[in-house]
Order: C-alpha cells, then structure tokens, then sequence
C-alpha cells in the first residue's frame, strides 16, 4: 500500500512545478491509460497463476508488430486493417505463449529471470527474421517497407492507415471512448474468469502447485493458459498501444513493453505475489502521470529537461528492484525463527 | 467381501527394495493400523495405494490390489478418488489463502454453465458459491465443527486444519477408505482425543480407515487390527485384541539381524567429559532441537537414534553451527561460540553431513582437493609461502591424499580423480578423510551409511571404529538405522519430539528402542 501512497505524493508535489493547466494533464493521461491499460492488465493472470511478473509480454507485443506488418504490407488500413491484424496477431501469441509456457514449467521457482531472457532471445530471432529473411525467403509486396537495399524491413514503419482506428471508431468526443471500452471489457473479462474453474483453478496452482497438484489440477497445463492469455492480451494491446502512436518502430517497440508494463503494475501496489485490476488502473495512472510531469518538473526545478528523464528511468527500474528486494524481506520474515519453535 | 485387499506388492527404487511381498486387507468400517519405523516402507505403500506420480515414474510396482474384488490399478491421484480412496496427507494439504469452503470443494467445485463454457469448455463454467457453502456446512456437521464455512484457513488451530482436511475428504460422496498419515502428530492431547473420537464416527458410518501412526498407545486404543511394517516386510497381521503396546514396540523394531556383537572388551572409558550440552535450541526445519541437554564421554562412541522429524539430525548441525541455535555447549571445559561454523571446526570438531553430496563434497574437484581443503581454510595446512601470497603446495596435498587413500582404502584410480566418480561408499570415505585431515578429536558423523550398498556400509562402519580405537577420536554418530548404532555405540540415545527420550546401552531389547522411539514412558508401560 505505500508505493502508491509515495508515488501519489511525488507527483502531486510534482505536478505543482511543471505549471501546465489541469484539463491538458486530463487529456494526456486519458489517452495515455486508453493505450496502456490492457498492456499492464496482461500482466495479471500469471501473477494470480504464481508464475510472477510475466517479463516474456515482449513476445505478445511482437506477435502484435508481426501482425501489424502484415497488414501494411497488403496496404490494408482502417477499421478493417485493425480487427484484421487483432485476429492475425493471435495464433502467433497463442503459439508464442504455449512455448513460453512450456519454458517456463521447465524453470520453476524462477520464472521471472526466465521470462525476462526469453525476452531477449525471442529479439534475436525477431530480429533475424526481419532484417535478414524479409525480402529474401519471405516475399515483401509492399516494396516502401523494406530497406534500400531489398533486404530487411525499415526501422520506423508508418502506420497512418490504421492510426486511431480503434481510438476514433466512436467519435463521440475527442477521448478514445471505443478504446476505453474495450479496456473496461477486458477488465470485466478478466473478473468473470476468476469467478469460473479454471480462474479458481489458476488461483490454487499460484497459491501451492503441490496442493494443487495433489488435488488433481493439471498444474502444467493450467500454468501455460495462463501464460497464453497474457500473451494474447499483451498483443492485442501492443496493436492498441501503436494504433494510437501512429508508427512502429520495427526493432525498438517491443524492447521496453515488459518493463514498463511490470513497473505501472508495481507502482500500483501489485506484488510479485498478488495482483488485480485495480493495482493495474492506479499503477498505470500513477506511472503515467510522472512520465508526462517529471521531464518538466526537471526543467522548471533545475533547468535541465534530461534530469526528469532520468528519474524517470531511474524510477521504472527502481521500483522493480525495490518491489523484489520487499518480496524477498517478506518473504524472509515469514520463516519461523528460533525461540517460536514450540515445545 | 474385504472392502481391499492387497496381495504380494513389491517395489523397488533402482537397486533398493522397499516393499517386499507386502498383502493386507481391509474389511469396510475398519480401523486397520499401519505401523513401522522409517523407511520400513509405510509411505511407499501409501503412494501406491493412492497413486502417486513418483511411483510411476520409478517404475511402477509388483503384485496386485482389489477393491470390492475388483482390479485396482491407479496411476495417478484421481483414479485413487474415483475408486473411494481419500488421503488426509502428513503436511496439511490445505492452501491458506483459501477460504474452509474453498479448500474443501478443492478441484471439485460445483459450477453452472455459462456463455463461454458452451464455446470453450466446462472449466470456464462460473462457480456455484452457494452451492458449495452447502456442502462445506453438511461435511463440517458430520464432524460436529461449528465453524464459519467463509473464513480463510490461514491463522485457524491446527487441530481444525486437521478437521477440515477430514471434512474434504468426507465431501466425496463416494468416500469408502481414508488413509490418514500420522494424523495426531500435530496435535495437543485434547484435540487428538476428539479426533479419535471423529475417527470411530466415520468408522460407524461404514468408511474403512487406515490409521498410520507411530503413538502406539492410541494405535491399541483405536484400531480393530494392525499390520506392522519392518524393512519392506510385513511382520505381522493382527487383531489389536491379541497383542499389546510392548509386543507391537518389539515386532517393529526387532531385526533378526547379523547383530555382530563387539568382542567383549574393556573399553576403559574415562569418566570425563567432552562435550557437555545443555539446553540446546536448533532451528532446522523439520529436525528441530527444543532444549536438548546431553554429554558426552571421551573416547566412546555415542549413538544418536529415533525417528524421522524428532530432531536428531539438528544436534550435530546445531553444534556446528550450521542452523540458527542457542543454548550452550561445552567442549572440553571452553564454552563453544554458537553460530559459527569455523568456531566449531578450529575447536577441533569434525562434522560429516548426512547431506553428503550437498554440503559434504565438492564433487567436480579431485579426491585430493576435497580430502585437504577444510584443513587448508581452517587450519592453514598444506600452505607455502611465495612472497605475499600463499599458495597451495601441491607436493604435500597429494602426499597426504595418497596417505588417506591407502589408510582407508578409497577405491579410485588416483588422487586427481573426481569426486562425483566415485561410489558412494567411496565418497563418503573422502569425506571421512577431510574430516581426519582436521585432526579432530570429536567426530560427529550424521547418516554416515544413508544410500550405501550394504558391503560398502560395513566398510564405512569399521572405519568409523578403527578411528575411535586407535586414534581415540570421540564420534557421535547419528543414524536412522537402529541396527548399525547398535553394532557400533557404547550408548545409545534416542531423541522424541527434540529431546532425549532416554539413553540405553546397545543391548537392550528392542521392546525398549521401540517404545522410547514412539515417545512412550518406558517406566509408565512396564509397570
């Protein structure tokens, strides 16, 4: 409960220094939650599962990219183009999130550390496959998407054909209502399935596999649904998250999404151990909110813009770091101690 | 017709038989206790019974099992329920985070059908909640608890932990035979008493029980027959009637064994001593100490026996440091730092750990490394000095390995060998080596024959001996196997419940080992 609390408080303080007018930090923390909720909140279910903080969303966000370049190559935009890439995106994140299931029942007790290497292995192979097989195995139509040499696909890609797709398909307001609603979908979802068996069972593996085990759970299989739901959920909302940027940047937008996802989750209160809906929304608020104020806040405050931007990188891994080291003390407490052995 | 019968069951673990020929059965409403020491092959029979992974995956098991009449071949847990089989484990099997109603309904929770279930499957069918409080209540009625069905498990009594494992496995309707493993081991005297109670309840309503316990007491005073286990053998089969507390402490301890009686000598052990604890605390998890006092004599042999979660183990690891402890120890009239492994090695302590590939050996070094580097970081053995530094002087590790080699005849191919090549009896001799590399004039050697081929146990054994007789080095040795302390100690203690439940000289009769191991007052059942 005090990380939230601390963070409220630096940027309140925060706010009072930047001097920008209260409806322009509304606007931009509306849009900047329509776009990220749903990346954080696919961070929930493997939390709930005990399989920690699922660093490998990295791998939902380039099934997401993946197929984003699809559509771009078949020059196919707008509301089609959106639903489109959703439902391309998906058996990719099913079978990204079936093999990083399997990896990680491998890696019991470790699945963090795991998941975070996965990421970084997975980039290598992503990598390879865009900028050496693209345009030479894998045929490219659209000829603007590949470098000038014919080989590999450009590094920033422009996604004007689907950009707002989702956040203006209900022009109501100047507000990404539509997106916003899928997002409370989403939520609404995700509390309707830990009400089934499959959520209860979810909730006993990540409480004691061995119980669970014992109590006839498949544990294994339940462990890599939970993995595939959050990875579908982490592409779906990588296409959300670009559909509002506007461009891809083919080698780069992954890189960061599990991080930043897992900080909003931390600041919000969520531990390595307990997780909901609502640690995302407060977390990906808070979070967001002191992206949008502490480069400005540096500025007034010290005259240097580049200050706040490293607080800003020093607060996403700090808070990681911190969230661990709390969960190890906690941990580390609960163990029974000398002079409590009883007689 | 026996509600189970069991017929010629045999298992192995690669080279180990655990289970040999094992038959029992089960009339239905009967209380059938299951008694024996540890590792005489209980649990192994109890994973078979209800199907445990590990059984399958260790080669499966010989012989077969009926119940009504009928083939029993389970393989997993779930074909064990299926047939009316429940088990109330020895570790609760209760997830604390869990509401009473929830873990009861574990995994068999009533659902209703949903939208999604229809598309994707009935494990996306949306729990009845109500439904299961119902269910909850009525098993925790049978059992006459009066508890709210919603509160979590965390922070209840144990004794109703144990109630509400029970009441989970009574909510399967098809319930017939309940294992319970231990099941009083946890709990005060009161609320064992209403749990014997409960058990003759659940007996009258027609489930067979099968009650594994080692207070005997409470297996005579509740049982309708009994079965006693001795190294994978079934030693006897009984109505409880017709035997009674000393004679079932007799059957499960006794060995027809090759007692080697030591050649009648005169130890000529002085009365002083070596080591004098009192009021020892050792927080080792699952082998806790709890205000443990003992001495012991120089130049004898100490055995240290009893069974498996009484604390035993903690006493050696407790002097040495290696797990949170208080209370004091006293070698040799100096008070010993607590805490402080290094304290108790420069004391001139030895410890071989019963964790012997874990903590003993370094086993992708060689032999000599692994025979010279406890004396090299404790004692600055086997050092030379090269301007600032000090080196390892090779010359004299390997002379010194070559020594032990042939003093204790390790089987190798040569002190560079690797460790992890060697047998275990190999191995275990390295560690006893390292160990004498000290010069240590207290020795206290933990499973030291755990995992051994019975050739290589004997070999172990007589070294330990020899060490004693001729180095006059005091051991304390501390071993499951009642058998080997009794060929080697001048006295035996047994630890219950992390204290000493008494000392006895190695030829006492094994009615005395077994009671003092199953925590009886040995005066109390004499009488």
């Amino acid at each position: 409960m005090i990380v939230p609390i601390i963070f409220l408080i630096i940027c309140i303080a925060g706010s009072f220094f930047t001097g920008l007018p209260f409806s322009f930090l509304f606007d931009e923390m509306v849009i900047r939650l329509a776009r990220n909720l749903i990346l954080v909140t696919s961070l929930i279910l493997p939390v709930i599962t005990g399989l920690g903080l699922n660093f490998a969303i990295t791998l939902g966000a380039m099934a997401g990219q993946i197929a984003l370049i699809i559509i771009t190559n078949y020059s196919i935009g707008g509301t089609t183009g959106f639903f489109l890439s959703i439902l391309i995106s998906t058996p990719f994140a099913i079978l990204f999130g079936y093999l990083v299931g399997r990896v990680l029942n491998k890696a019991k007790g470790k699945e963090m550390i795991t998941s975070m290497v996965l990421g970084f292995f997975a980039n290598g192979i992503y990598q390879f496959v865009f900028l050496l097989l693209c345009g030479t195995l894998i045929p490219v139509k659209n000829e603007s998407l590949l470098l000038s040499n014919g080989v590999g696909i450009i590094n920033t890609i422009d996604l004007a054909n689907i950009k707002y797709a989702l956040d203006r398909l209900i022009p109501v307001t100047k507000y990404p209502i539509a997106t916003l609603l899928v997002s409370l979908l989403v939520f609404l979802f995700l509390h309707f399935f830990l009400k089934t068996k499959l959520g209860q069972d979810m909730r006993a593996v990540g409480h004691d596999m061995e119980i669970a085990r014992v109590s006839g759970i498949n544990v294994d299989k339940t462990r890599i649904i939970s993995v595939i739901i959050s990875t579908v959920l982490a592409a779906w909302g990588q296409i959300i998250f670009l559909q509002n940027i506007g461009t891809i940047n083919t080698y780069g937008s992954h890189e960061q999404v599990g991080l930043f996802a897992v900080a909003s989750l931390l600041v919000g209160g969520a531990t390595v151990e307990r997780a909901s809906w609502k640690e995302a929304l407060i977390g990906t608020f808070l979070f967001h909110l002191l992206f949008v104020i502490s480069p400005l806040a540096g500025q007034n405050l010290l005259g240097n813009a580049q200050i706040g931007e490293y607080f800003r990188v020093f607060v996403a891994y700090g808070v990681i770091g911190l969230s661990l080291v709390l969960h190890a003390w906690e941990k580390n407490k609960a163990r029974t101690r000398l002079r409590e052995i009883k007689e | 017709m026996d509600l189970l019968q069991i017929k010629d069951i045999s298992k192995s673990y690669e080279e180990n038989r655990v289970l040999k020929n094992v038959s029992l059965s089960i009339k239905e409403g009967e209380i059938h206790g299951l008694v024996g020491e540890n590792g005489a092959g209980k649990s192994t029979l109890m994973n078979i019974l209800f199907g445990m992974p590990v059984i399958h995956s260790t080669g499966g098991y010989e012989g077969e099992m009926l119940i009504d009449g009928k083939p029993y071949k389970p393989t997993t847990p779930e074909d064990a329920m299926a047939a009316g089989i429940g088990m109330v484990h020895q570790e609760f099997m209760l997830i604390p985070g869990f509401t009473i109603t929830e873990n009861i309904k574990l995994n068999r929770e009533k659902t209703l059908p949903t939208f999604l279930s229809k598309i994707f499957g009935n494990r996306l069918e949306k729990l009845d909640t109500e439904a299961m409080a119902k269910d909850a209540r009525e098993a925790l009625k049978k059992l006459d608890m009066d508890i709210d069905e919603y509160v979590p498990v965390a922070g209840l009594p144990v004794g109703h932990m144990q109630f509400i494992e029970i009441a989970r496995e009574i909510d399967k309707s098809k319930l017939r035979l309940l294992i319970l493993d231990e099941p009083t081991a946890v709990l005060t005297e009161s609320e064992a008493d209403k749990f014997l109670e409960v058990i003759k309840k659940l007996s009258q309503m027609g489930i067979a029980i099968l009650f594994i316990s080692h207070r005997l007491d409470e297996i005579k005073q509740i049982t309708d027959s009994i079965t006693v286990l001795r190294d994978g053998e079934v030693v006897a089969n009984v109505k409880t009637d017709e035997i009674d507390v000393k004679e079932i402490a007799r059957l499960m301890v006794g060995r027809k064994v090759e007692l080697s009686k030591k050649e009648d000598e005169d130890r000529g052990i002085k009365d002083e001593n070596i080591l004098e604890i009192k009021d020892l605390r050792v927080n080792m998890p699952g082998e806790e100490v709890k205000g443990l006092s003992l001495t012991v004599k120089k130049g004898e042999i100490l055995g240290i026996g009893g069974l498996a979660g009484q604390g035993k183990l903690g006493i050696a690891n407790g002097i040495m440091g290696l797990y949170e402890t208080s209370g004091s120890i006293v070698k040799d009239g100096k008070e010993l730092h607590l805490n402080n492994p290094r304290e108790a090695l420069k004391s001139s302590i030895a410890f071989l750990s019963e964790d012997r590939r874990g903590v003993g050996l370094l086993l992708d070094d060689s032999i000599e490394f692994n025979i010279a580097f406890s004396s090299l970081e404790i004692q600055d053995n086997f050092l030379k000095q090269v301007g600032p530094l000090k080196l390892i002087d090779k010359k004299k590790v390997r002379e010194h390995a070559n020594r032990m080699i042939e003093e204790l005849d390790i089987r190798c191919t040569g002190p560079k060998q690797r460790a992890r090549a060697l047998s275990g009896g190999n191995q275990q001799k390295v560690c006893i080596a390292r160990a004498l590399s000290l010069n240590p004039d207290l020795l206290l050697v933990s499973e030291p024959t755990r995992g051994i081929d019975i050739g290589a146990k004997k070999l172990v054994l007589d070294t330990l001996v020899k060490l004693n007789r001729e180095r006059g080095v005091t051991v304390i040795i501390t071993s499951s196997e009642l058998g080997e302390l009794r060929q080697v100690s001048d006295r035996i203690a047994i630890i219950y419940d992390g204290k000493v439940a008494g000392i006895l000289p190695p030829d006492a009769s094994d009615e005395e080992f077994g009671l003092l191991m199953a925590g009886e007052d040995l005066k109390k059942v004499v009488n």
